[in-house]
């Protein structure tokens, strides 16, 4: 199936950008300039962090949301509302609750207005296949998660669409079910079982990609682009501890690290006070936690992301998050996919609760520009208080709603663990008392 | 809806009837003989009922409990039908939502029994002379006290439909149509029906209390309960009452045990939670139907019907379909839109304005908004001194479970009973011992209501974690820092909700029980709810705008300022789990 010459064009996406309207009136540009040609026969993963714009495009191509800008065209035919031969897998699943799954697998089937019996022999074929058996009347709350991802293939699967979108399938599930999914999945593929011409499957898990995926797009966060493609030419069933693999694998990381030298700020050329800089929530014992088993061996100071990321059990997305929220405040240094720890760090590790607290809020206040505004405000009001929409607002001329409460809410959290001011969430209020 | 989905796979079994059948079967044909024959007796001229007025027979109860409960089933057919159009207009049209919306919320503020004092006269003139427009203005009184909340239920509901079940039933191509019966609805099952429930509990108060009616020169009695109570009250029949109430109870029994706990016990399957619930509601009805055999394979064609109506290919109107197509919506239309609301506002102000002042001037307006306060003084009152009495009553029970389990049904029971055919017990012994109408008929208003304070404050001490139980005992928490620090906190939002029902409902009992007679000897409280009960027998349309206008905007103010504040912090600090 894979060697098909039929190289038919299922999708072409040319120069699509998206928008979406921001506190401040402008649009907060998520998706720039993407090209992307899908031909029948191959998988192809959109790779990408959290943010990076790669489930916009996929909405983009399920015709869930409209593009500001570009073309979007599916067999030949511009995309205007959901297309035909066009179906979806999603992360929560989204079964109905109140239906069955033979009911949940038939839904597709009826919108389209397919007969009765044609219906019945179509989903048992397409529960048959995906390993359903058995399961045709349970209600999808007497399932597993991995059961009703299952469902979700199955209801996807049936009405037989050319092109198979799935938004992160396997992220809501554990890692064990996770892994049987995708070789299931695979194994029909290969086999040629599956009633499908393409898949297009947005991840944020490296070794996903790798091993299911024969083209990688890579995205780059804010704005979301392509930023760089990669063929994986390795046959199936592919091996894990396969030196290529491990090899592809280690440079995808490097290539994923190596775009964020500098912490990306929400908006390009916006650099200024660099109040707009988007902060992801990271617990203050979490990363206290990171810079000891840092400095502990095996790594002492220094470790290779995938290594790490599989020591702590954590996906590509959560660890690029602790890294960065790492050199941010300059303890530790994040370049080719490797995680090196600097002196401040270092020092950190060997400290007692409260020197750490003292060292963290020096690193806070002078790299974080946010949480020097915070605390300058304070200082120079005579009341010592500030109102969090007064930061709330400055930071929405930056970034979206979401952000901006996500950069206040880890403001917050730091500001508390150093020590820096006080925050009273009921009357939402900023000052400089701390209860002794 | 059919009461459960089935499939045709066991059909070929299904066809041989059992046990179970026959028991259903009588039910059924039972249920319908019941309604033909109510119905029947709705169609004949007004004279009718001057002809056979109602008697005291208590041989007569049983058919005046049907007419009685007819209403309520006519009522909550209306509403449902009401909820279904009205919640969907204004969930998914953006501008129709601007209006509709607060005007749902004032809405619910109004008194209804001050609602009648228009309906009775307005439907009596439409259908002059017939039993019938008497009949559906009392339908239309319980209507308006059941349809606001279960359309607000209904309205939120729709607008939090998870956002990835939206995107799948948009990318499986579900029609607008398929997707109303497929996604919207069943998600707002279970907070509908829960309203739904609620509704009838204080549905049937109205339904007593609309019954018997009198507006300036029109009196209607239509025969059930509520002018069985009327009729019992003037001929100072002590007994009568008793048997009156005798009926109500055994009514509200089937109508629970029959209609409530088989749809509840069905609807279990659209609550939106991925993990099965530790116990499921259950019901012996619903049970006894799901083993018929031949009573479900009757229940077929409906189940076909509901499939063949939800795949309709309707097509909606463009400006209902759910279109993420739609760009930034247009500045000029909306400014439109909005002038003309604005203009439709000012002109019914101005129409209002030249009603009332034509007859009443501004002092009118100044007594009025006394007996306001006066009233409202009444409502603060009570609800402090239910919530004194019930609070450590439901928690020392709430936290008894094999208690609670007893108890909950009860008081749910009690707060769905009317407490109006209860009010003539109490007339009675505020004029044999001489006691002072302004305080002593107060009680009234709280006498159906306070039950909801206990049965949320139960559920509440119930649903509190064990976990914290153990810890407060282990820290040697006890006395009154066990009640400020661990219990109340617990509870609070479980209360509020049970304070804000028994509020709005002690408002709108205030029209029924500031007023009240025995015999010939009528006993008057002073306030608003007083106010419009004899602007309304006097037919003094003015004063009836009036103080329904002025109660209306009490009641708004008392939610705005103080309610939702409290639910608001009670939600967002105060929630477990």
């Amino acid at each position: 199936m894979l060697d098909q010459a039929n190289e038919a064009t299922l999708l072409d996406i040319r120069g699509v950008c998206r928008s979406f309207p921001k506190g401040s009136g402008e649009d907060l540009l998520v998706l720039e300039k993407v090209d992307l040609t899908i031909h029948s026969g191959e998988i192809v993963g959109l790779l990408g962090r959290s943010g990076s714009g790669k489930s916009t495009l996929l909405r983009i191509i399920a015709g869930l949301i409209t593009p500001s800008s570009g073309d979007a065209k599916c067999r030949g035919e511009a995309i205007d509302g959901p297309p035909n031969g066009v179906s979806m897998v999603f992360q929560s699943f989204a079964l109905f609750p109140w239906l069955t799954v033979l009911q949940n697998v038939e839904l597709g089937l009826e919108a389209l207005g397919i007969d009765k019996g044609e219906r019945r022999t179509r989903a048992l074929a397409a529960i048959d296949l995906i390993g359903l058996d058995g399961f045709e009347s349970a209600y999808p709350k007497e399932l597993s998660g991995g059961m009703r991802q299952r469902v979700g293939f199955a209801r996807a699967l049936v009405v037989h669409p050319d092109l198979l979108l799935m938004d992160e399938p396997f992220s809501a599930l554990d890692v064990l079910t996770a892994e049987t999914l995708r070789t299931d999945l695979i194994d029909l593929w290969v086999e040629g079982r599956l009633p499908i011409k393409s898949v297009l499957m947005v991840t944020h898990n490296i070794e996903e990609a790798v091993l299911m995926c024969d083209r990688i797009l890579v995205f780059s966060s804010n704005p979301g682009r392509v930023a760089a493609e990669i063929k994986v030419d390795l046959p199936h069933p592919r091996n894990r501890l396969d030196p290529t693999f491990r090899l592809l694998v280690d440079s995808i990381y490097a290539r994923m690290t190596q775009r964020s030298e500098t912490p990306t700020p929400a908006i390009e050329g916006i650099q200024g006070s660099g109040v707009g800089m988007v902060l992801n929530h990271v617990s203050s014992n979490v990363l206290s936690g990171l810079i000891e088993r840092l400095a502990a061996a095996p790594y002492n100071g220094h470790a290779d992301l995938p290594v790490l990321a599989g020591h702590l059990q954590l996906e590509a997305d959560e660890i690029f998050h602790l890294g960065e929220a790492l050199q941010l405040l300059r303890f530790a240094h994040l370049s080719e996919g490797d995680l090196m720890l600097t002196e401040p760090g270092k020092r950190f590790a060997h400290l007692e609760t409260d020197e750490r607290k003292k060292l963290f809020a020096e690193h806070v206040i002078s790299y974080v520009p946010v949480m020097g505004l915070i605390r300058r405000v304070l200082d120079e009001r005579p009341s010592h208080t500030a109102p969090a929409a007064r930061f709330r607002n400055e930071l929405e001329d930056y970034m979206s709603e979401d952000y901006a409460d996500e950069t206040l809410k880890t403001a917050v959290s730091w500001g508390r663990y150093a020590e820096l001011f006080a925050y009273d969430e009921q009357a939402e209020m900023f000052s400089l008392e701390n209860p002794h | 809806m059919a009461i459960q989905h089935t499939r045709p796979a066991a059909l070929g079994q299904a066809l041989r009837p059992n046990i179970w059948d026959l028991v259903a079967l009588i039910l059924v044909i039972g249920a319908l003989v019941l309604i033909v024959y109510g119905g029947e007796q709705t169609a004949g001229p007004l004279s009718a009922l001057d002809v056979a007025p109602v008697s005291l027979d208590p041989t007569n109860l049983p058919f005046y409990a049907l007419r009685t409960t007819m209403r309520m089933l006519l009522a909550i057919v209306c509403s449902i039908i009401f909820t279904f159009i009205y919640a969907a207009l204004a969930a998914k049209s953006r501008r129709a939502e601007m209006v509709l919306i607060p005007l749902l919320d004032i809405l619910q503020s109004v008194p209804i029994l001050g609602f009648l004092t228009f309906t009775v006269v307005f439907f009596m003139n439409l259908f002059p002379g017939r039993v019938f427009g008497a009949e559906l203005a009392c339908v239309f009184a319980i209507f308006t006290s059941q349809a606001w909340n279960m359309t607000f239920s209904m309205y939120q509901s729709m607008r939090n439909v998870p956002k990835d079940l939206e995107e799948a039933s948009q990318s499986f191509h579900l029609s607008g149509w398929q997707r109303f019966w497929r996604l919207d609805v069943p998600f707002a099952m279970p907070g509908l029906i829960w309203n739904t429930m609620m509704s009838m509990s204080g549905g049937w108060f109205f339904v007593v209390a609309s019954e018997a009616i009198t507006v300036g020169d029109t009196t209607v009695t239509l025969p059930g309960i509520g002018s069985y109570v009327a009729l019992a009250i003037k001929e100072q029949n002590l007994p009568a009452i008793g048997y009156a109430i005798l009926a109500m109870f055994l009514v509200i029994l089937a109508y629970d045990q029959l209609l409530f706990r088989p749809v509840v016990a069905w609807a279990d399957k659209f609550r939106f939670e991925q993990t099965a619930s530790a116990t499921e509601p259950s019901s012996w009805m619903l049970d006894l139907f799901r083993r018929t055999r031949a009573l479900r394979a009757l229940s077929y064609p409906f189940t076909a019907l509901n499939k063949a109506v939800s795949n309709l290919h309707i097509a909606l109107p463009k400006n209902l379909r759910v279109s993420t197509r739609r760009g930034p919506p247009s500045r000029i239309a909306d400014a439109l839109w909005l002038g003309l609301i604005v203009a439709g506002t000012a002109f019914a102000a101005w129409k209002v304005y030249e009603y009332l002042s034509a007859t009443l001037s501004v002092s009118d307006v100044f007594s009025a908004v006394g007996y306001g306060f006066i009233t409202l003084a009444r409502v603060v009152v009570l609800i402090a001194l239910a919530s004194l009495i019930w609070v450590p009553v439901g928690v020392w029970i709430g936290l008894r479970p094999k208690l609670s389990e007893r108890i909950q049904p009860l008081a749910q029971f009690l707060a769905a009973f009317p407490a109006n055919l209860a009010f003539p017990v109490f007339v009675v012994l505020i004029v044999r011992y001489g006691l002072n109408a302004n305080v002593w008929l107060s009680p009234l208003m709280i006498l159906g209501t306070q039950w909801y304070i206990l049965f949320n404050v139960i559920a509440g001490a119930s649903a509190f974690p064990s976990d914290l139980k153990e810890a407060a005992s282990s820290f040697h928490l006890k006395g009154w820092r066990w009640w400020t620090k661990v219990i109340l906190p617990g509870i609070f939002p479980y209360y509020i909700t049970g304070a804000i029902t028994a509020s709005g409902g002690s408002w709108n009992a205030s029209i029924v029980a500031e007023v009240a007679s025995w015999g010939d000897t009528h006993l008057t409280a002073t306030g608003l709810g007083a106010y419009i009960a004899t602007a309304t027998e006097a037919g003094d349309f003015p004063r009836v705008v009036l103080g329904i206008a002025i109660m209306c905007i009490l009641v708004t103010l008392f939610n705005r300022l103080l309610w939702r504040p409290l639910y608001a912090f009670g939600e967002r600090r105060l929630r477990l789990g």
